[in-house]
Parts: C-alpha cells; sequence; structure tokens
C-alpha cells in the first residue's frame, strides 16, 4: 500500500476528531500486522469495502473513549447501544470521505458493529492489515485497513 | 417554522442533528432510520425539509431522494453523507437534492446548510 493511501485515512481519522470538542487528536506511525490476530479493543465498527479495492475498513476503539467521544459530540446518553452505535459512524465516516481521493469506485457497505471478540472479526488470511494507532485524550484506538491494493 | 424530517441510519446522528437545528427556525416533526421508513412518514407528516443519509439499509438515500421528488418536487432536501467525492453530490443534487453537507459537521455547518436551504421559501 503507497503511504498517499494510507495518509487518505490518516487525514480521515483526524478530521473526524477535529469535529469534537476536544481536538487534540494524534496519530502514531502505522505498522503491519497478520491478519490471524486482528487488533480490537472493545467496541469495532466495520466496513466492508468493494469494487477496484476490496477489502475492510474498521475502526476499533477501548469503552472510556467511546463515553467520552459520545459526550464529546454532546451525546449525554452513553449507553452500549449508543457507543455501538457511534463506533459504526466512525468507521462509516472515515471509509466515506476517503472518496474524496478513491471516488465512487470505492463502495462501502453499512458499518457492521461488534463488541469485544476480536474472533469476530474476519480477514482475508492472504492478506495483512496496516493499524494506524490513534490517541484521543488519554486513550488509545485504531483504525485497521486490509485492502486488495 | 419549517416542518423537517430527519433521516439516518445512526439513532446518534439523528439524535445530533435533532439537538443541533437551530429551534427558533426548524421544527423537527419525525424521524426515520432509513429511506422506506423515510417515505412512509413523509406521507403521513409532509414536511417541506429533510436531511437524508445516503448509506442506509433497506432504501439508500439517492433512491429515496429520487421518490420523495415524485411524491412532492417542492421539498427541500439536504443530504448529509460521508460519501465525499463530487460524482455522489451530484447525483443526489441531479435528483432532487438541494444541498450537500459532508460528515463530520459542526452545529454552525449544519445551520448554515440549513438557512441556504430555505433563504428563498416561505415560512
Amino acid at each position: 500500500m503507497f503511504e498517499e493511501t494510507l495518509k487518505v485515512f490518516i487525514d480521515g481519522v483526524v478530521n473526524y476528531f477535529q469535529h469534537t470538542s476536544d481536538k487534540d487528536v494524534k496519530v502514531g506511525t502505522p505498522y503491519l500486522e497478520n491478519n490471524s490476530q486482528p487488533t480490537a479493543f472493545d467496541y469495532t465498527g466495520i466496513i466492508g469495502i468493494s469494487g477496484p479495492h476490496n477489502g475492510t475498513v474498521y475502526f476499533t476503539a477501548p469503552k472510556i473513549l467511546m463515553k467520552h467521544l459520545l459526550l464529546s459530540i454532546g451525546e449525554k446518553d452513553t449507553c452500549q447501544d449508543n457507543m455501538l452505535d457511534l463506533v459504526g459512524e466512525v468507521a462509516n465516516t472515515i471509509s466515506g470521505n476517503a472518496r474524496t481521493e478513491f471516488g465512487r469506485d470505492f463502495m462501502i457497505s453499512v458499518p457492521v458493529m461488534i463488541e469485544g471478540a476480536p474472533s469476530k472479526i474476519h480477514l482475508p488470511e492472504h492478506l495483512r492489515s496496516y493499524v494506524i494507532p490513534v490517541y484521543w485524550k488519554a486513550y488509545s484506538a485504531a483504525v485497521v485497513i486490509c485492502l486488495d491494493l | 417554522m419549517y416542518k423537517v424530517l430527519v433521516v439516518d441510519d445512526s439513532n446518534i446522528i439523528r439524535r445530533k442533528i435533532v439537538r443541533s437545528c437551530d429551534s427558533n427556525l426548524f421544527h423537527i416533526v419525525g424521524t426515520a432510520e432509513n429511506g422506506a421508513d423515510a417515505v412512509s412518514q413523509f406521507l403521513v407528516l409532509h414536511p417541506q425539509i429533510m436531511t437524508m443519509d445516503l448509506t442506509m439499509p433497506e432504501m439508500d438515500g439517492i433512491r429515496c431522494v429520487e421518490t420523495i421528488m415524485k411524491l412532492d418536487n417542492t421539498v427541500r432536501i439536504l443530504v448529509i453523507s460521508a460519501l465525499s467525492d463530487v460524482s455522489t453530490g451530484i447525483e443526489a443534487l441531479e435528483k432532487g437534492a438541494r444541498g450537500f453537507l459532508c460528515k463530520p459537521f459542526t452545529d454552525e455547518q449544519l445551520n448554515e446548510a440549513l438557512w441556504e436551504l430555505v433563504e428563498d421559501m416561505d415560512v
């Protein structure tokens, strides 16, 4: 995957968090990982990608980050359903924004949201994923990109 | 006051739009979680304004805009979507939407987009 492709998703996640009340988001150095043990925190929003770029993009974050993210967008109800809804919306927004660069052939699915259990994240075994660490407030999260480019 | 129907498959986004709308100008008459639900509610509530997500289950936003325009082409639809490519925006406008707001958005950006939508409309 070219550096420019990763930058599209880095820009997307930075743009997302800069629209919250606490704009101070940092992105760590991306790294490669094998798909046999995908990175996952408490909540994960998964987007299927089809078209010329096949694969998966997901955003995964711990419960405490999702709770504060809800509050930072003005949502006072921090129930589990809302945390799952928001983790899907973050994944959807980052993936959808990538169409600025990739165009409308970068087709995205509606999000699938899961709680915990990395075993529920199915990624192609023959590919590896790029993990973009995300630091917001005192918490860590990640955007994971697994695309057949 | 303008009657507004909010359409998005995310409950969080529906609630954000409801909270953020300028309540002096816009009255939220309902919310819908997909295009099919939006069409059903449109027929009952007769909103003047709709906010419309694009990526939704059952009936997506583009099909919903098309369907609503066939029912009443005076409705003003603001598409609010993360799909940021130019051609998707153009397609939504060609189907009859009047504005496009990219996610993520601030309260100010939402209200500016809604104000632009109604600036030549009678209350």
